[in-house]
């Protein structure tokens, strides 16, 4: 096993621990614009399509990087945008303060 | 540690920000207060990321990076800007399209490594692609079922699960033949087919109830595909958006199959559809009391607290924005009113939530079911509109209910209940509701959206 993949799971192992801190912090009234935030961010798996589709190692990796672009760029601008107006139609009746 | 080229050390400091300003994101999530911050330091760790990424040394071909880039959008704007009854469904294709970007990747990154992939590599890259194709087409097939394209019923026969077990036994054998032998071009396919098969089989037997612990768990599965694409890639930050996502989506299924009292195993084996064919029989003659909208506008009015708990059928009904006039009309009079939200209410976690907050209603009025559960002995009327399941007080009495177990709202413990539905048949899961013959529930038969405007309507005849 390389040192580049251990390092990889330290990584994965801090962030799985902060990932269940930070959620479970999170108002169930907040759920569904959290998912949907979370895919949004999920998304950035684009950078690695991007990389394919410029590289131009081989046909094949090329069509399926377009492909992979197009799909996560839709959840990066469709994630960003519904959860926006998801929180946007969160108030409360009690006078914020200044 | 080799040292980075200059180019290579800043794109590394790139990502460094935009992991550092995804997990700001999500802790900024834990307040309606500041959550909007949470979505301003996602779009700057994104436009951050891919900015650098452009920046690649590798990268020779602009081009198509901004066709895709632009038609992703294209596809993405359309998808931000979808009604809020449809949010759940449209979250289900979002996973879809998650799981197919990461599955694409793998399966080329695979050809392009092929024979020279070590163990620990394929390992990776085989969970990526089988839990991508999986979380790919049962999403799909998750996002049918929401949109009614495909039956909600669960669809069940003889020997389901062992053809399920098959099926994923086979892609793992696979893909440990991969592990064994990395050049083995011609399995591959197979490896990515299977899944999707898979996939598809293990939504079938899922019913629409299920489906806030189903979506959860895709969610889950995303976003471990996406974290073992970061391993392939050796990207950190790919493994930190992952696992953020994989431990979101974990822990709401957690929540979610509590709040059903149910294992995993038994939300995605059960199949909930057949259990309640056999509770369905021996059912007795019983005697329930139905009011009309005046009388329950005048009941209504002469109350002091209020607990409305909405479910799917206000969904379906899109009857919230009525429900905001009714709020607004009883509130007027002075009533306390508010509103019990069962974590299950609805298609995904924290759906109504959504909905109610759509229609303009103040979210310190959304309570959730552990905090308001206390108040019902307090309360003069519980107003229950579209929910079923999660009111039914069999599930804290009857030992043979299939719903036994599960915490339900003590509606019942309210001085009045009033229950807004179409007819007598029972709901989606079949279960009869105790609730509906009680001495001090009243049925309002009827349209939910309908019969709440006719209420709205008579608490202002009154007025004058």
């Amino acid at each position: 096993m390389s040192s580049a993949l251990l390092n990889g799971l330290f990584v994965f192992m801090l962030a799985g621990f902060i990932g269940f801190e930070i959620i479970k912090r999170v108002s169930p009234l907040l759920h569904t614009p959290l998912m949907s935030l979370t895919n949004a961010l999920d998304a950035i798996a684009v950078v690695g399509a991007i990389v394919l589709v410029g590289e131009h190692k081989s046909n094949l990796s090329f069509i399926l990087g377009v492909l992979a672009v197009i799909a996560a760029t839709s959840n990066v601008v469709g994630g960003f945008l519904i959860t926006d107006r998801m929180l946007k139609m969160f108030k409360t009746s009690r006078p914020t303060k200044p | 540690m080799t040292d980075l080229a200059g180019n290579q050390l800043l794109l590394e400091i790139v990502y460094l920000i935009a992991s550092a300003l995804f997990i700001l994101s999500l802790k900024w999530m834990s307040s309606p207060r500041t959550a909007r911050h949470g979505i301003w330091a996602g779009e700057l760790g994104m436009l951050l990321a891919i900015g650098g990424t452009l920046l690649h040394h590798g990268i020779v071909d602009y081009k198509w990076i901004v066709i895709a880039l632009v038609i992703g959008s294209g596809i993405g704007v359309p998808l931000g800007f979808v009604h809020m009854t449809a949010v759940p469904q449209r979250t289900a294709l979002s996973h879809a399209f998650g799981a197919l970007c990461v599955t694409l990747v793998g399966t080329a990154e695979f050809y392009l490594r092929t024979p020279n992939v070590p163990p620990f590599m394929m390992s990776v890259l085989s969970m990526e692609v089988i839990l991508g194709s999986l979380t790919f087409t049962g999403s799909l097939m998750a996002a049918g079922k929401l949109q009614e394209l495909l039956p909600q019923r669960p669809i069940t026969y003889k020997g389901q699960n062992f053809v399920n077990l098959f099926f994923l036994a086979i892609a793992i054998g696979l893909a440990v033949y991969l592990v064994l032998h990395p050049g083995a071009r011609q399995v591959f396919p197979f490896m990515v087919v299977i899944p999707l098969i898979f996939g598809v089989l293990m939504i079938i037997p899922i019913g629409g109830a299920d489906m806030p612990t189903v979506i959860s768990l895709l969610n889950s599965y995303a976003g471990l595909s996406a974290a073992a694409m970061g391993f392939v890639l050796d990207s950190k930050l790919l493994i930190i958006a992952g696992a953020l996502d994989g431990s979101s989506g974990f822990i709401l299924s957690v929540i979610m199959s509590k709040a059903m009292n149910r294992s995993f195993t038994n939300v995605l084996f059960g199949a909930f559809g057949q259990v309640q064919a056999a509770a369905a029989g021996g059912k007795e003659e019983k005697t329930v009391r139905s009011a009309t909208a005046e009388e329950a506008a005048g009941i209504l009015a002469a109350a002091n607290t209020v607990v409305i708990v909405p479910g799917y059928g206000m969904a379906v009904a899109q009857a919230q924005h009525k429900v905001r006039e009714l709020y607004d009309a009883l509130t007027k009079r002075g009533v306390n009113v508010r509103f019990a939200i069962h974590p299950v209410a609805g298609r995904m976690p924290g759906h109504m939530n959504v909905l109610l907050a759509e229609a303009d209603i103040p979210y310190d009025k959304l309570i959730e079911m552990d905090d308001i559960n206390g108040d019902f002995p307090q309360t003069d009327v519980a107003l229950v509109i579209g929910a079923n399941d999660v009111t039914n007080p069999a599930a804290r009495t009857d030992q043979s209910s299939p719903i036994f177990g599960m915490p339900i709202l003590d509606v019942d413990k309210a001085r009045t209940v009033m229950v807004i539905k179409r007819s007598m048949s029972p709901g989606f899961a079949g279960i009869d509701n105790p609730l509906y013959y009680l001495d001090h529930t009243l049925m309002l038969f009827g349209d939910a959206k309908a019969f709440v405007n006719s209420i709205v309507h008579e608490l202002a005849g009154n007025a004058h």
